[in-house]
């Protein structure tokens, strides 16, 4: 290395090696191995694998119960993640570390428990099923797995920046007159925005590739209730390994771009944050 | 417009941030909450703006004879500036300067063109008016600080609080900025309380200064007064250097007990002895760089230190050089009664301090 170049932090070469190497072993070959299975496949049978009317309709409630999960754990991360940071209440801690659960729980044991509960005869399934109203096993069913497994993602990504959120601004903002919906809609919202995306992130790509705790609620009916990791494992038992690396991919694929365009989004969206 | 805050206590839990504090500012003037850090001046300032409020039942604060004591902050017509300054990371200086126009409820709310006819001409004020599409990360220190004044300005309060203003800039950039605020202040003429630690900012910037401590005010008056008449113990040790003596009091008629104080630009320091007062003083050191050359010496009978100061030209003449003996008096003393300091709540009255003028009898 010349001179010019030497930098008073060390290791700068076997660092990056090691975590190429790490990177390639870990993520990158695995991932490529799906690729290349496929490209045995000819275009008709990679085409009659990923665009059957069933794993098109496995897409769509997959990518659409993913992002309403993840929607719905913007607003409602923020708000514990709020909590737990601004208010000193008694059990805070408690509530904190109930937080992790879902990180923490077998998904498989998570989805046995929601679906106990909100089966129709379970405790809350039989509160709503005389309103015909059926949550288990529908798409709803789904939805409720997916935000449960996406919470913590969104309140872990928020704490430290509430965190470093001073009061300032907000006693800057009420000073100069605003009221408390305008501090929060033009001077908190913005400062969170790039965290809210990257839990965001964290939990849509973390509910596409979930199964565990779906499988159990879902009820996996073909064309209704059927999420697309379900359905690559049927494949799987089906010995059908090519058709399952297709779908494999068509997902890799898919959630690559969702998750550039929110990072794009995000560095958008930090572009001034830095002081 | 004139504010008063009448028997203002404060507690956070255990801790009196404020004990009983009354303080009348009058309209127009540029007044300085002096006091070290804990002494309760950051927390005056804010009870003042209305980001936070006094213990219930405790005082009232009146601005130009209205009761605002139950007011929110953005009811009370003040602008506050912060000691980080507290700009809106997200919205260029523009948007920053103009926010507190943009809330105002829709029926008050003036035009955008208005608003942004302001924001030029405060942009103007505050001699950055080609910077409006900034973020405050691309600013320095110091403009960032004249950022958050325009911010402050803009809904045009009618009292303008600044919370260690020039605490987080360098010298250099801190006197011109005191200098501009000054300037402006007096231009504006909008009533002003600044919060600081830094004694000599206080007194070269303010028309009065409140000194704190403890929870109290310990005296208000201009910079002269509070300087040349500090009403306790705590005033003078805090404005400025000041040699203490306890021991001296016996070569005093009527000294007794009591504690002297004698400013390091009091002390002559005399080749020979000559008058009953003189001082027998070895030289430790000399610092000629600077204004005035400082000069430190130990006292041969009781080994305290004293420091002087004298003009560079007083300096060259004595020619002193470190193990030199010389002769000290004092031009001017200022004396304490001893009690004033094992009893540090004792009514200012009692502590008015005695003046004698040693200097003359010499």
């Amino acid at each position: 290395m010349s001179r010019s170049h030497r930098s008073v932090i060390p290791g700068f070469g076997l660092s990056l090696g090691l975590t190429l190497t790490y990177l390639s072993l870990i993520v990158l070959l695995p991932l490529s191995a799906a690729f290349i299975k496929t490209l045995g496949m000819s275009w008709d049978e990679f085409w009659t694998a990923v665009a059957s009317p069933r794993v098109v309709a496995s897409y769509r409630i997959s990518f659409l119960a993913s992002f309403a999960a993840a929607s719905v754990n913007c607003v409602f991360g923020l708000i514990v993640a709020w909590v737990l940071v601004r208010y000193p209440f008694p059990g805070r801690r408690v509530v904190d570390a109930l937080v992790d659960l879902p990180f923490a729980l077998p998904t498989a044991v998570a989805g046995i428990a929601l679906t106990a509960l909100y089966a129709p005869n379970g405790w809350i399934g039989a509160l709503v099923a005389p309103y015909g109203l059926k949550i288990a096993f529908t798409e709803l069913g789904i939805f409720i797995a997916l935000t449960f497994i996406g919470l913590p993602f969104v309140v872990r990504t928020l704490q430290p920046i509430i965190e470093e959120l001073e009061p300032e601004f907000e006693e800057a903002s009420a000073s100069l007159g605003a009221n408390r919906w305008q501090t929060l809609r033009r001077v908190i919202l913005p400062q969170l925005v790039p965290a809210l995306l990257t839990g965001f992130a964290m939990a849509f790509a973390r509910a596409l590739g979930e199964y565990g705790s779906v499988v159990f609620i879902s009820g996996n009916m073909p064309m209704r209730t059927e999420i697309t990791p379900l359905l690559i494992i049927t494949k799987l038992e089906q010995y059908d390994y090519k058709g399952a690396t297709a779908i494999a991919v068509v997902m890799l694929v898919t959630s690559f771009t969702l998750l550039l365009v929110i990072n794009l989004l995000q560095k958008w969206s930090r572009r001034h944050y830095a002081v | 417009m004139s504010i008063i805050a009448r028997n203002i206590t404060k507690t956070f839990g255990a801790y009196t941030a404020l004990n009983d504090v009354s303080l009348d500012v009058p309209a127009g003037k540029l007044v300085a909450l002096l006091g070290p850090s804990g002494s309760g001046k950051t927390t005056l300032l804010r009870i003042i703006a209305g980001l936070e409020f006094a213990d219930a039942q405790s005082g009232r604060i009146d601005f130009h004879g209205t009761d605002v004591t139950d007011f929110p902050a953005g009811k009370r017509g003040v602008g506050f500036v912060f000691q980080h300054y507290a700009l809106f990371r997200h919205m260029t200086v523009a948007q920053n300067i103009a926010f507190g126009l943009t809330v105002q409820p829709r029926r008050l709310r003036q035009t955008k063109e208005a608003i942004a006819a302001r924001v030029q001409e405060l942009l103007k004020l505050i001699q950055l008016p080609e910077l409006g599409n900034r973020y405050p990360s691309q600013l320095s220190g110091g403009q960032r600080q004249r950022v958050a004044l325009a911010r402050a300005l803009a809904v045009q309060p009618k009292v303008l609080l600044l919370d260690e203003p020039f605490g987080a800039l360098d010298a250099q950039v801190r006197k011109d900025l005191r200098r501009w605020l000054r300037h402006f202040q007096r231009e504006i003429g909008v009533t002003t309380i600044f919060v600081t630690h830094d004694q000599e900012e206080a007194l070269e910037l303010a028309d009065e200064v409140v000194v704190m401590n403890n929870a109290k005010i310990e005296q208000v008056g201009t910079p002269q007064e509070v300087y040349d008449r500090p009403a306790s113990p705590f005033v003078i040790e805090f404005l400025g250097n000041v040699n203490r003596f306890a021991g001296l009091g016996h070569r005093l008629p009527g000294a007794g007990q009591d504690v002297l104080y004698v400013r390091p630009h009091d002390v002559d320091i005399l080749r020979e002895y000559h008058g009953k007062h003189a001082i027998r003083v070895q030289v430790q050191h000399v610092f000629s760089a600077g204004n005035y050359g400082r000069i430190a010496l130990v006292r041969a009978d009781t080994g305290d230190t004293i420091d002087a100061e004298l003009s560079r030209v007083r300096l060259a003449e004595l020619n002193l050089v470190a193990g030199d003996e010389a002769f000290v008096v004092f031009r001017h003393i200022r004396l304490f009664p001893a009690g004033a300091f094992s009893e540090r709540d004792v009514a200012t009255d009692d502590t008015s301090p005695a003046v004698v003028d040693a200097g003359r009898d010499i």
